[in-house]
């Protein structure tokens, strides 16, 4: 009885780190891209707050959630064209024109939200979709085929950034890009396209997090993310550039906030400390980026602009 | 015009023309490759080959002038569209990316016969083909960062052949290499011109251009000075061409009787940048009065041997004396007291402020002294009067003592620092990869500077890459190889080959030094 009992609640928690993951999961893919282009986006959470209201709004206004992750993902790409413009033409400094794009985000959507919703009303997230069969099988399927939606295509995303990256023509560009532009370009490859691409897809992918965000939590209110974005890249660099290591950072950060939750929810956090365990992702995370990042090298020519001659 | 023979030459380039604000770097320039031939572009730093080349790979486009493949005029404007006409480059920086294989830096930027996915196995077949065909050893699965400089260099050249190009551009494609893989790719460039295919080489390596080349053509200052073969010129010609006047390549070396040793490290061992052992168990003796050489490839451990020895990187263990004091644990400043002067590898990074101005980095030891300090005020009319004087001794050229340092070409700069650095009256100098990128010119009178401090008691050290250089200026010649000495040879016995052998860790056959 009570090894049924604990079964439960281990499938639970796990299940709940699964859904806790998927917002960090699509942000550090995108992220992911943009940094083997040679380009790092310190944005992330900005554009993951725009993204997120936009959803919201979108959903509350039409009661169409897939409307809502289009509109989140469309402002990704929007905000994306914008940031490679002001880093590939403009050629401003990474490191700063980022947090820019993150302020204005943590602004405009607290001030988009005042203006035009005020006082929060909740939206309905999406229902779980069971994957026929596989969601019937005992504890493998509660724990990973009731899903919603997003989660699917979120940890699906793995596999394709992974075959785009390593398997076509475009991954070999961005690859060879991030590394030595200039290889690139005295091959004929261009610089200045594949940057652009990686950028806007990669801020379409942040975009798309924060609806997903918004939605799962059916509500929208100022500063939403708790700078999920910075965890996003920090993730990145966990998962040394690559959407396997990147998907496996996103699932120990929900993993461990889904066994804090849990903790609480039964007393063994006493309230008191309850804030210190809330600290308990961020910590290990930095632990864990201690431990393993210095194992690995950054593409070489990221936050690099390039000049050709130059 | 030089082009004498019928058969049309592969390309023409006639009077080419480029103006950069303040310089004209090219100035119709006539140029051209035949099949089948090595034709090399000589000339200093400066002089207007990389422009050239640069106008015949798409990078620039020239003001004047008319460039003919096979007869036909083209307009190359960018490296895609030169590659697409048959011209290839090797970078005198390689342009490879050290993360990705072989293979995937060879299909870089080509279209694949599988779509948007990528066709690694066909490419690798080819690789392999093409590297049988022309002896490169080259293997397709390698990845770039696990080979050395000399099979980074070949993986250069498949990719130029493998999209077929028929006009090889070599830019200084000798710099990195150790004298054996030298005689090696000369080989395959042979081969290479054998098969039908022009090569352009860029060099100013005098020796190494008589030994390639078919014919030769002379710039500077962006003129063409000359036309000449290797049958028709010798080294002393060539520089002759290059410069302008007539030039020492060697500079005038009297007897000197040697005394008392001034540098003595036992035993050293340091640890490099990456907690790699980059010297590992050391020892020299430099005594008054004599240079030592010390040759090698970089990267074996030189950079930090100058380092440990002026005080800016700690050895682990061993013992550094200079002049009769352990320095070997001693700050930079107080080495500096002991009598070291130290001219390092990277002029423009640990030699020079290239923001400060020509008189405040010719005081940039002796800043916080007098005469030029006093109660911690600069006194400008000391620091004026020194640094006048020292331009004038050492022939910097520079506008004036206030111009700003980077301004300065590489070899004025070389100047300045030496001008400061023997100042000092060292009783040790140290001076690593002292005419690096620096004119024949000012690298002659950088010589000539060097070896009169032998008449001084002075003991040098000269650490170079370039062992004509080392050859010409030593005394004792010390091979460094994986942080350690393979060998000491006094100069008259020492043979390119025998130093050369020694740069690829084979160890001294028997100890004379």
């Amino acid at each position: 009885m009570s090894d049924s009992f604990a079964v439960m609640i281990i499938v639970a928690t796990i299940a709940s780190g699964i859904r806790l993951a998927t917002p960090f999961l699509l942000a550090s893919l995108g992220e992911a891209l943009g940094q083997r282009s040679g380009v790092l986006n310190l944005g992330v959470d900005g554009v993951m707050l725009l993204g997120a209201f936009g959803a919201y709004y979108t959903v509350l206004q039409s009661n169409n959630l897939y409307y809502g992750l289009l509109v989140g993902i469309a402002i990704g790409l929007l905000i994306g064209v914008f940031y490679a413009f002001i880093t590939l033409n403009l050629q401003a400094e990474q490191g700063v024109s980022g947090i820019g794009i993150y302020l204005f985000g943590l602004g405009m959507s607290d001030l988009l939200f005042q203006k035009f919703v005020g006082t929060p009303r909740p939206i309905l997230p999406f229902m779980p979709l069971d994957i026929p069969v596989l969601s019937g099988l005992p504890v493998v399927g509660e724990m990973l085929f009731q899903h919603s939606i997003i989660v699917y295509i979120a940890f699906g995303l793995v596999p394709v950034m992974s075959f785009v990256l390593y398997r076509t023509t475009y991954g070999l560009n961005i690859r060879a890009i991030g590394e030595n532009p200039e290889a690139a370009d005295s091959l004929g490859v261009s610089v200045m396209a594949t940057r652009y691409s990686a950028i806007i897809i990669g801020n379409g992918l942040a975009g798309l997090a924060g609806a997903a965000l918004a939605i799962e939590l059916g509500i929208f209110q100022q500063n939403l993310t708790n700078a999920m974005g910075f965890i996003a890249i920090a993730l990145v660099y966990f998962g040394a550039w690559s959407p396997k290591g990147v998907m496996i950072g996103s699932l120990v950060f929900g993993l461990v906030q889904a066994i804090v939750l849990q903790c609480k929810t039964f007393g063994v956090i006493p309230r008191s400390a309850s804030d210190l365990a809330a600290m308990a992702p961020a910590i290990i995370t930095i632990l864990a980026l201690v431990v393993v990042a210095k194992r690995f090298k950054q593409p070489s020519a990221l936050t690099k602009p390039y000049v050709r001659g130059g | 015009m030089p082009s004498q023979s019928n058969a049309t030459p592969m390309l023409q380039m006639k009077g080419i023309t480029k103006r950069f604000p303040g310089v004209l770097a090219s100035d119709h320039v006539d140029f051209d490759v035949r099949a089948g031939e090595v034709h090399t572009l000589l000339g200093e730093n400066g002089a207007g080959k990389s422009t050239l080349m640069k106008i015949l790979y798409g990078l620039y486009q020239q003001d004047e002038g008319e460039i003919f493949l096979h007869g036909k005029p083209v307009k190359l404007t960018s490296p895609a569209n030169a590659i697409a006409h048959g011209i290839g480059m090797i970078h005198q920086h390689f342009m490879l990316v050290p993360t990705l294989t072989v293979a995937e830096n060879v299909s870089l930027g080509l279209k694949s016969s599988r779509g948007v996915l990528s066709d690694l196995k066909n490419v690798s077949k080819r690789i392999t083909e093409l590297s049988k065909a022309f002896g490169l050893h080259v293997y397709p699965d390698e990845y770039v960062w696990q080979l050395s400089v000399g099979e980074r260099q070949r993986v250069e050249i498949i990719k130029a052949l493998y999209r077929d190009a028929s006009i090889l551009i070599l830019d200084e494609p000798t710099a990195v290499l150790t004298p054996s893989e030298v005689d090696d790719i000369f080989v395959i460039f042979r081969k290479l011109a054998d098969d039908g295919r022009g090569l352009v080489f860029i060099s100013h390596k005098l020796k190494e251009v008589l030994d390639l080349s078919d014919r030769i053509t002379v710039l500077r200052h962006g003129k063409v000075t000359g036309y000449t073969t290797p049958a028709q010129s010798d080294r002393h010609d060539l520089a002759h061409l290059m410069v302008g006047r007539a030039v020492k390549l060697a500079p005038d070396k009297e007897y000197v009787e040697t005394g008392e040793s001034l540098l003595s490290i036992k035993d050293l061992y340091v640890t490099g940048d990456r907690g790699r052992q980059a010297v590992q168990g050391l020892s020299l003796e430099v005594k008054s009065g004599e240079i030592l050489g010390i040759a090698g490839i970089s990267g074996n451990g030189q950079r930090e041997l100058a380092e440990a020895i002026a005080g800016l990187r700690t050895p682990q263990s061993g013992k550094i004396t200079i002049a009769h004091h352990d320095t070997t644990f001693s700050k930079p400043g107080e080495i500096r007291e002991v009598g070291l002067s130290y001219v390092p590898e990277e002029r423009m990074k640990d030699g020079a402020v290239g923001e400060f101005d020509v008189k405040e980095n010719m005081i940039l030891l002796n800043h916080n002294k007098a005469p030029f300090c006093k109660n911690g005020f600069l006194n400008f009319r000391h620091i004026r009067q020194h640094s006048e004087e020292l331009v004038k001794e050492y022939a910097v050229k520079t506008p004036s003592i206030d111009s700003t340092t980077k301004n300065l070409s590489g070899g004025n700069i070389q100047k300045l620092i030496m001008a400061r650095e023997l100042s000092a009256n060292p009783k040790v100098l140290l001076a690593s990869q002292p005419t690096r990128g620096v004119d024949i010119g000012a690298a002659e009178y950088i010589h000539e500077r060097i070896s009169q401090q032998r008449q001084r008691g002075t003991a040098s050290v000269v650490i170079s890459e370039d062992l004509d250089e080392v050859m010409a200026l030593s005394d004792r010649i010390a091979v460094m190889f994986d942080g350690k000495i393979m060998g000491i040879v006094a100069q008259k016995d020492a043979t390119r080959e025998s130093i050369g052998l020694m740069m690829t860790g084979e160890q001294q056959q028997e100890s004379v030094a």
